[in-house]
């Protein structure tokens, strides 16, 4: 369960986040949906404690990041997809983060197994394509087997066979009651994932819904987003 | 999908807490699997005793004036690799955290550690234990060698004569201190360009910065320059007049090193990873 009450920050003069409250429950996939610069990976650095927000607080199981006893096997995140140093190796990358919450080395094993890239695991991740990369950044969000996932954008770089296999990780996730947590900025993609909806535009809450009631707002689901999102994009294009 | 590979909850969670002694091991790992810690490792020792050898090698105590024979001091000459091996363990100290920031990797540190202030304390702590050992073996054998090389007439140190010891140990000692302050300017600056160019400037420049004021001045100055602290107070055998006693220079670099640190973990803290 993560809860979110009047979130609010700056970057200069910038209003990335504007009074922003929201909760994500266990058991199910949440999307975290809104166009680009709606603010959506500010908030989850702001969930992860690595951007103190302006005003308001996050609680994850009714505890602020700072104060987790283990982070990694409370909460697993993906927030970029290259966090890495590029001369290390997937599995050194691993067991080093592994390491600073006492989890073992076979965990290391089973999350690289899990992800697909135990062939990959001693090669230098700078080489990996974005896809490898986004796979080794899974395997890091998994290593504390943990009970709250948030992933940015999951889905880039990964080709159509790992995009079905990251739909299928986080449902099974959710279904084991965990909280899950993944933004995108295409309701299709998400659709096929999430039930419960967070969409957010210039830093606002639009809606907290599910899928579902979006789409029975408009002829399509997509009609729906537009229409819920329409004036809160940075820029628009015209014909 | 390999769903049975990821475990059911319900299993009690670990008790305890992370801490200083799990995120020094992970600090540990990072350190030592990347190869660009051994290369620098590699170098700095290679330079440490390679200049002492040829130094003391070409060293000629026979055409030597009385005044140049007085201030010989062969223990201090096996260390002039230290002009080169503050800035290799500097570089070092630097890189362990400003790669971090340049990969992203530093937002995964302090997602696994969120404490921050803790995590450069585990990353001083594994940084400080690898280079003071690098330091110390390199300035070891740098001395050894060095003597090795030197012919006679010239006198010989060794390490039971006074103050010799003390000159070695030091020695080694010295680069570990510029890495701590390294690491605490790179916490600050995050970027592997300027921090290397900060450390250059207080290493290199700072001291040129003084030469054109009076001898006094200057005297007063090199009292606290690190370089100059290292050369002329840590392993010179043979004291200097206008500078500090090795053990007070010694205490004043550790509080450098403190200083940097504490305003490193201090900019950590504060600003957005």
């Amino acid at each position: 369960m993560i809860e979110a009450r009047g979130l609010v920050k700056h970057y200069r003069s910038t209003l990335a986040v504007d009074n922003l409250s929201f909760d994500v429950r266990p058991g199910t996939v949440t999307g975290f949906l809104g166009p680009n610069g709606a603010g959506k990976s500010t908030s989850m650095r702001m969930i992860m404690g690595l951007d103190r927000p302006d005003a308001g607080q996050v609680r994850i199981d009714g505890k602020s990041y700072g104060h987790l006893r283990w982070p990694l096997r409370e909460v697993g995140a993906l927030l970029e997809a290259k966090a890495f140093h590029p001369g290390r190796t997937a599995r050194a990358h691993l067991a080093a983060l592994a390491a600073s919450n006492a989890i073992g080395r076979r965990r290391v094993e089973e999350v690289l197994a899990i992800t697909g890239i135990e062939k990959a695991a001693d090669r230098r991740a700078g080489k990996f394509s974005l896809g490898m990369s986004q796979r080794l950044g899974i395997a890091a969000a998994l290593l504390g087997d943990p009970r709250v996932l948030l992933l940015d954008e999951p889905v880039n770089g990964l080709d159509p066979e790992g995009i079905r296999w990251i739909r299928n990780l986080l449902k099974n996730l959710a279904a084991q009651g965990r909280t899950v947590l993944v933004s995108s900025h295409l309701i299709s993609e998400i659709a096929h994932t999430a039930d419960a909806l967070i969409v957010i535009g210039q830093g606002r809450l639009l809606a907290q819904t599910t899928v579902a009631q979006l789409s029975a707002r408009a002829s399509s689901l997509e009609e729906a987003f537009f229409q819920l999102t329409e004036g809160v994009t940075d820029y628009s294009g015209s014909l | 999908m390999n769903t049975a590979t990821l475990r059911h909850r319900g299993a009690s969670p670990v008790r305890g807490s992370y801490g200083f002694r799990t995120v020094a091991r992970m600090e540990w790992r990072k350190l030592r699997t990347v190869r660009s810690t051994w290369y620098i490792v590699a170098v700095f020792a290679a330079g440490m005793i390679g200049l002492a050898m040829l130094v003391l090698k070409n060293e000629n105590y026979a055409q030597l004036s009385a005044a140049g024979r007085a201030s010989f001091d062969p223990a201090y000459d096996a260390f002039l690799g230290l002009v080169l091996g503050q800035l290799l363990l500097g570089v070092l100290g630097v890189l362990a955290i400003t790669t971090e920031f340049s990969s992203g990797m530093i937002r995964a540190t302090f997602a696994a550690a969120p404490r921050r202030p803790l995590v450069l304390a585990a990353k001083a702590a594994v940084l400080g234990a690898v280079t003071l050992a690098a330091g110390e073996i390199s300035a070891f054998a740098a001395f050894l060698a060095g003597q090795a090389m030197l012919k006679a007439p010239a006198p010989h140190a060794t390490l039971g004569q006074p103050g010799v010891l003390r000159a070695v140990l030091m020695a080694g000692a010295y680069p570990a201190l510029i890495a701590l302050i390294s690491l605490g300017i790179g916490a600050i600056i995050r970027h592997t360009a300027g921090a290397i160019c900060a450390l250059v400037g207080v290493l290199f420049v700072l001291p040129l910065l003084f030469v054109p004021l009076s001898p006094s001045i200057q005297d007063t100055a090199q009292k606290f320059l690190p370089h100059v602290m290292a050369a002329l107070s840590l392993t010179a055998v043979k004291p200097v007049a206008h500078m500090l006693s090795p053990g007070l220079t010694f205490g004043l670099l550790c509080a450098y090193a403190m200083v940097a640190l504490a305003a490193g973990a201090w900019a950590l803290a504060r600003r957005d990873a």
